[in-house]
């Protein structure tokens, strides 16, 4: 079972809100959940949608053909009926004309207003999608009341019991054995078998904070703002300072800061605001402090398209800065993916002193999936702080054979004062001019690199062993890959495989070897236009693409694109 | 007094420069309000008043030029236990990092300020600063400076600063009792410290500053802010140096409750359960 819904209209007509409502009702009913938002960089006007796809199996990837429509102006049926299966449906208000039989025009205005208020026509909408499909409608009320004021919330349930009694059930899609749905209180966690429902950049705030991250400051730049939200709204709670810093420049700094006085701290922003951020990973680089820095990418240069995804900031990121330093970036492949390896981040950068740069993209920030809750009780958090010195004065910067030196948080040791310049220094942290110093300290920051490749994790393998294409990506594109591999190997007599990286930096190439070998034919799929997965493979492993498929029109693959686009190279 | 806390390390610095001696007022300050090297942090940005940090043993962060503000308000916010003081010239602090010097002014986390004013920059040799006098001439501004010098005394208390002050490098003793002052002072403060560069500023010399500098008495009233902000415009024959402005507010800690009261949140472990129960925002 496998069913896409789009809820369209312009921005300020609540189509975030109505789309969060019917994902958490599926969800509670115990359905598998894959949105993806598409959203104008502007406040009113314009076209917003939300495309919910569910169904009874996992999902990974949204996809283009539609079961159903709710839209909320005519603009969206126009827009997207061209993608409306030939037996779907399309909710709307009476007052949309629209000649195609498919379409349902209700009298959801005038529902709102029997209820009292002219905002709800949308949950009446919803009302009537929810009987078509034949799903419970029961979790509705519950679900309002955790987003709106209780009057509020009551005229909203009311809408869409009324909107119900607008349309003859014409699906019966509850699924057996539910209703998973047991009363919620405020407190509770999520029961066995029961899933919870995140997007991207709410997985990597939560990772922060499992990962005991104690300082965020950031400069709102979507698609990344949301992960300054989410730590905000747990500021209090979890004790961790959020802050809205003046620019990225001081955001990065005041990270910086945080960490070298002993804190976990993290920063966030997209590509415009990484760019600012530049000196500043350099100085983490240099004073070897540990930091994680989210980059949420959206397509470039500059402002670019500023509500939308692309892949195209993974050669800027890792070679980002002047001069040579060591540094990890990891590009998550979906939420669960960005939860754990945020944990990692923030392991490894205090085990090696670096900082470590989670590379997302928007299509990932803002896609919400339903996956199982995650593991808590398996995290541990590795400091590696020292808490007795051998060296009078304390060499900050000793030389190591794994060129880590032991790392003292200022103030802890009494009689022991922690100095670091971003000037070249010698080990005890002092500005030096000397070329012999200046050839140790590079060669001490750089081995940490080699120390750092033994903690790689491997790309992830999609298909049979018995491949004859191998496809080569990366991050958030493992989704729609994931089943566009499964419909490539389907019936076909060319076998398809694929490697996801996520560690892209320093780039694991143990299985990428093994692989490449064994493939006939090798094609990156890359969200951007260049390519830039295939040139770092070539630099790194000698190992030529022989095919690329790219799309960087700002709207994320799906699986029948990469489907389309890898057959026609055949 | 003895300094042996606080060694001297051998400096980059020309001598007769005036940041010897800010540097000296430094150390006796801090000998007078008995702090320990390791219970001090003293950071700065980039050019020859940020090498402050080098010489002094207390825990020292020399970041990037115009940065040090935002690093040293981080480092302050996750440990309240350190005394932060922040030493930039005048490029670092009023020019490149313009931005920071405005807006922590507003934040008015619990740290101090020093900017070694010498009215020029210093390490790359002489260009004019946001303080350099109009005329002054320079190896780019080589018809004289045309754009007039920013206030950065009335500026600050313009922005809300609770404590402001202006120094000179050559009255050490006056310098360390303000240093004291401000150190001791709840929330940002700053203390503009006109200092004589030797080597690149040969108009505004030493005795162009022991010529004009009076110091304020007591019938000074440094709490009422219209009258600081006509003492600040104070500049040319005669200027002002003393406690220009004060007034006790509220400081970022203060103003929130998890880092107002308990210990620094360093030292605060992870209730990594408390995290878990966040999962129920997602169901
Ligand atoms: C990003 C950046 N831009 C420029 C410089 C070069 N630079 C170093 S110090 C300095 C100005 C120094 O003037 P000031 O801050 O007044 O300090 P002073 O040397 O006079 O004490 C400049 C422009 C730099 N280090 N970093
Ligand atoms: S260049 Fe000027 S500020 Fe720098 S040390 Fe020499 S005299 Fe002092
Ligand atoms: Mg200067």
């Amino acid at each position: 079972m496998d069913y896409n819904i789009l809820i369209g209209g312009a921005a300020g007509q609540g189509v975030e809100t109505l789309s969060s409502v019917f994902e958490k009702v599926l969800q509670r009913n115990g359905f598998k959940v894959f949105s993806i938002r598409d959203y104008m960089s502007r406040v009113r006007g314009g076209h917003n949608f939300v495309q919910i796809r569910f169904g009874d199996q996992e999902l990974f990837s949204h996809a283009d053909e539609l079961d159903g429509i709710i839209a909320l102006n005519e603009e969206t049926v126009d827009l997207h009926i061209g993608r409306l299966k030939a037996d779907g449906f399309v909710i709307c208000d009476k007052q949309v004309a629209h000649a195609d039989d498919r379409v349902m025009a209700l009298p959801l205005m005038e529902v709102a207003r029997r209820v009292g208020n002219a905002r709800v026509s949308g949950s009446a909408a919803l009302g009537a999608a929810l009987a078509l499909l034949g799903i419970s409608a029961t979790e509705v009320e519950a679900v309002y009341s955790k987003i709106f004021r209780p009057d509020i919330a009551r005229q909203n349930a009311e809408a869409v019991l009324e909107g119900s009694k607008l349309v003859q059930p014409r699906y019966n899609l509850s699924l057996p054995g539910d209703n998973l749905s047991l009363p919620k209180n405020s407190l509770s966690l999520p029961k066995e078998g029961e899933n919870i429902l995140i997007n991207g950049n709410q997985a990597i705030a939560l990772g922060a904070l499992a990962a005991g991250c104690k300082f965020y400051s950031a400069y709102p730049m979507t698609p990344s703002t949301s992960i300054m939200n989410y730590l905000a709204s747990k500021m209090m709670d979890a004790e961790i300072v959020v802050e809205q810093a003046e620019d990225e420049i001081a955001a990065i700094n005041m990270a910086i800061g945080a960490s070298y006085a002993g804190a976990r701290a993290m920063t966030g922003t997209s590509g415009g605001g990484f760019s600012l951020m530049v000196e500043g990973l350099g100085l983490a680089g240099m004073l070897e402090v540990p930091l994680v820095i989210a980059e949420v990418q959206r397509p470039g240069p500059v402002t670019g398209f500023p509500t939308r995804t692309e892949q195209g900031d993974l050669k800027f990121v890792i070679s980002a800065s002047q001069g040579e330093f060591p540094r990890m970036v990891i590009a998550p492949r979906n939420a669960e993916d960005a939860f754990y390896q945020t944990v990692r981040a923030f392991n490894l950068a205090d085990k090696y002193q670096i900082p470590v740069i989670l590379l997302s993209d928007q299509f990932l920030a803002d896609s919400t999936v339903t996956i199982k809750p995650f593991d808590f009780d398996g995290i541990r958090h590795e400091r590696y702080i020292t808490h007795t010195v051998e060296d009078k004065p304390y060499k900050r910067y000793k030389i190591t054979p794994t060129g880590v030196s032991p790392r003292v948080i200022p103030g802890k040791i009494p009689g022991v004062t922690v100095l670091v310049d971003s000037d070249e220094h010698d080990e005890y942290g002092h500005i030096t001019e000397s070329a012999d110093v200046r050839q140790q300290m590079v060669d001490k920051r750089l081995r940490k690199l080699e120390y750092l490749k033994q903690e790689l994790q491997e790309p992830w393998f999609l298909g049979d062993d018995d491949f004859d294409v191998l496809i080569l990506a990366w991050g958030s594109t493992w989704g729609p890959l994931a089943e566009a591999v499964s419909m490539l190997n389907s019936g076909q007599r060319t076998r398809y495989a694929a490697l996801v990286f996520g560690d892209v930096w320093p780039l694991p190439t143990k299985v990428l070897v093994e692989k490449a070998k064994k493939a006939k034919k090798i094609i990156n799929v890359e969200q951007n236009a260049t390519g830039q997965l295939a040139s770092l493979v070539a630099e790194v492993a000698g190992i030529f693409c022989d095919f690329s498929v790219l799309k960087y029109d700002g709207r994320p693959m799906s699986p029948r694109y990469i489907f389309e686009k890898v057959r026609e190279k055949e | 007094m003895s300094n042996t806390n606080y060694v001297i390390l051998e400096t980059a610095w020309c001598p007769g420069c005036g940041n010897f001696n800010i540097l000296e007022a430094l150390k006796n300050a801090l000998e007078i309000l008995g702090k320990k090297p390791h219970e001090v942090l003293i950071v700065g940005g980039i050019g020859q008043a940020a090498k402050t940090p080098q010489y002094i043993n207390t825990n020292g962060f020399c970041g990037l030029h115009g940065r040090a503000l935002p690093a040293a308000v981080g480092a302050k916010m996750v440990n309240k236990d350190l005394t932060v003081i922040v030493h930039t010239g005048d490029g670092d602090s009023y020019g490149e990092g313009g931005n920071h010097f405005i807006h922590n002014i507003r934040r008015n986390v619990d740290i101090t300020h020093f900017v070694h004013d010498n009215q020029i920059y210093g390490l790359t040799k002489g260009q004019a600063s946001p303080t350099t006098d109009l005329g002054h001439v320079t190896e780019v501004q080589v018809a004289g400076n045309i754009n007039p010098p920013l206030n950065p005394v009335l500026l600050a208390i313009a922005l809300g600063a609770g404590f402001v002050a202006r120094a000179f490098s050559g009255d050490k003793e006056h310098l360390t009792s303000i240093m004291v002052e401000a150190i001791k002072h709840k929330g940002y403060s700053l203390v503009d410290i006109l200092q004589p560069c030797v080597s690149f500023n040969k108009v505004n010399t030493f005795q162009w500053y022991s010529k004009r500098v009076y110091k304020l008495d007591e019938s000074y009233d440094p709490t009422d802010k219209l009258k600081a902000m006509e003492k600040a415009m104070e500049w040319g024959d005669r200027i002002p140096i003393g406690i220009i402005y004060r007034e006790e507010k509220p400081t970022y800690c203060d103003k929130i409750e998890f880092l107002r009261e308990g210990p620094a949140l360093i030292d605060r472990p992870v209730d990594i359960q408390k995290i878990k129960g966040y999962l129920n925002d997602f169901i």
